[in-house]
């Protein structure tokens, strides 16, 4: 005679489905939101000086007119448009080129410098420290995702160059640094994207 | 003949718990499709440009928001407009927008706070740079282009 199977209690199915839905409450997040970090410069008082003299040579411009097309002027080194990858401008190019400039390894004298501090006994650390400044420059007709393109280009060039120095200084990449190391990293390679102050339109508040 | 069995002692048959997962999933799917995501509630269609060096925004408690595109209603027209919390403002609307935030946040944190520029793509430059030109006066210093992770082929 057949012999019947026992069924199989079913009760702790619940259980089953709760811890299931508890798993995924734990684990799914809600869309994080990520973006470029900047800085904007503080106002200047009017009694301080507007225009804070750079060496020529350490003056890259990138500048964006209305049609979206992008310039890259390197004083009188070199002067390169930005040719368009069918819409989409060619950002690697000016990653590229900011990198090159920046980081002069030739040490031309017409390509930013690599010097100590003014101060070397006052400084943090007593490293050589990229001068390069690079200027942004935008019509107020360009569009955002240029601008956003372009911006993101020049963050990159300075991110490689930092880990490129991570790489030579202590052999490992800029995300595995420690504190202490990134903060020397990023002495000697400073963020210094400046943004042309806007033509002042005569607002009268 | 159809044997009685006196049972003695009368048990009420015992409820079957198999299907209590399926209430449990049933209740879940009724929530997965009522519920709504906050963000629907802007005033302004934004399409986030894409970029690759983007980084996690940390503390999301210390972010305000300036939303910047074209309106979602049709009806209001194509140009592009500012939203403040929901609201159509104007550029000038930025500095008390600004300090009631800043006045929200404990006094240890403000040196944190974020203000998260999140423009649609097409949006032109001009009023991307009176933003930053108020914000700058108002000394909230700190600012963030949203912008979606790139991933490169």
């Amino acid at each position: 005679m057949a012999k019947k199977t026992p069924n199989i209690n079913s009760s702790s199915t619940a259980d089953i489905a709760f811890l299931l839905l508890c798993y995924f409450l734990m684990t799914t997040t809600m869309g994080d939101k990520t973006g470029i970090q900047r800085t904007l410069p503080k106002i200047p008082e009017s009694t301080q000086q507007k225009d804070i003299q750079i060496n020529r040579r350490n003056l890259i411009q990138v500048k964006i007119n209305s049609s979206d097309n992008v310039l890259l002027i390197a004083g009188e080194y070199a002067t390169v448009p930005v040719p368009r990858k069918g819409d989409k401008i060619d950002d690697a190019l000016i990653t590229a080129k900011i990198k090159e400039w920046m980081a002069n390894r030739g040490h031309s004298e017409q390509l930013p410098a690599r010097e100590l501090p003014d101060k070397p006994e006052e400084a943090k650390y007593p490293y050589e420290v990229l001068k390069g400044v690079v200027s942004l420059q935008n019509d107020r007709s360009t569009h955002y995702d240029t601008y956003i393109t372009v911006q993101n280009a020049i963050v990159r060039a300075f991110n490689e160059l930092r880990d490129e120095e991570a790489f030579a200084r202590f052999g490992r990449h800029y995300d595995e640094l420690t504190q202490d190391e990134a903060d020397v990293i990023n002495f000697i390679v400073p963020k210094t994207i400046s943004e042309a102050e806007p033509k002042d339109k005569n607002k009268t508040k | 003949m159809a044997r009685f069995s006196t049972s003695e002692k009368k048990e009420t048959p015992g409820i079957s718990s198999g299907s209590l997962s399926d209430i449990v999933f049933m209740l879940l799917f009724f929530f997965m499709v009522t519920t709504q995501m906050r963000e629907s509630e802007s005033k302004v269609k934004v399409t986030v440009p894409q970029a690759t060096e983007v980084a996690k925004l940390e503390r999301k408690d210390l972010t305000s928001y300036i939303n910047i595109g074209a309106p979602t209603d049709k009806n209001l027209g194509t140009s592009t407009r500012l939203e403040l919390n929901g609201d159509f403002k104007s550029v000038d609307d930025i500095r008390d927008f600004i300090s009631t935030e800043r006045n929200a946040i404990s006094p240890e944190d403000r040196h944190l706070m974020t203000v998260a520029i999140k423009a649609d793509k097409g949006v032109q430059m001009g009023i991307i740079t009176d933003v930053k030109q108020e914000l700058r006066r108002c000394n909230a210093l700190k600012i963030m282009y949203q912008a979606n992770k790139l991933t490169e082929e």
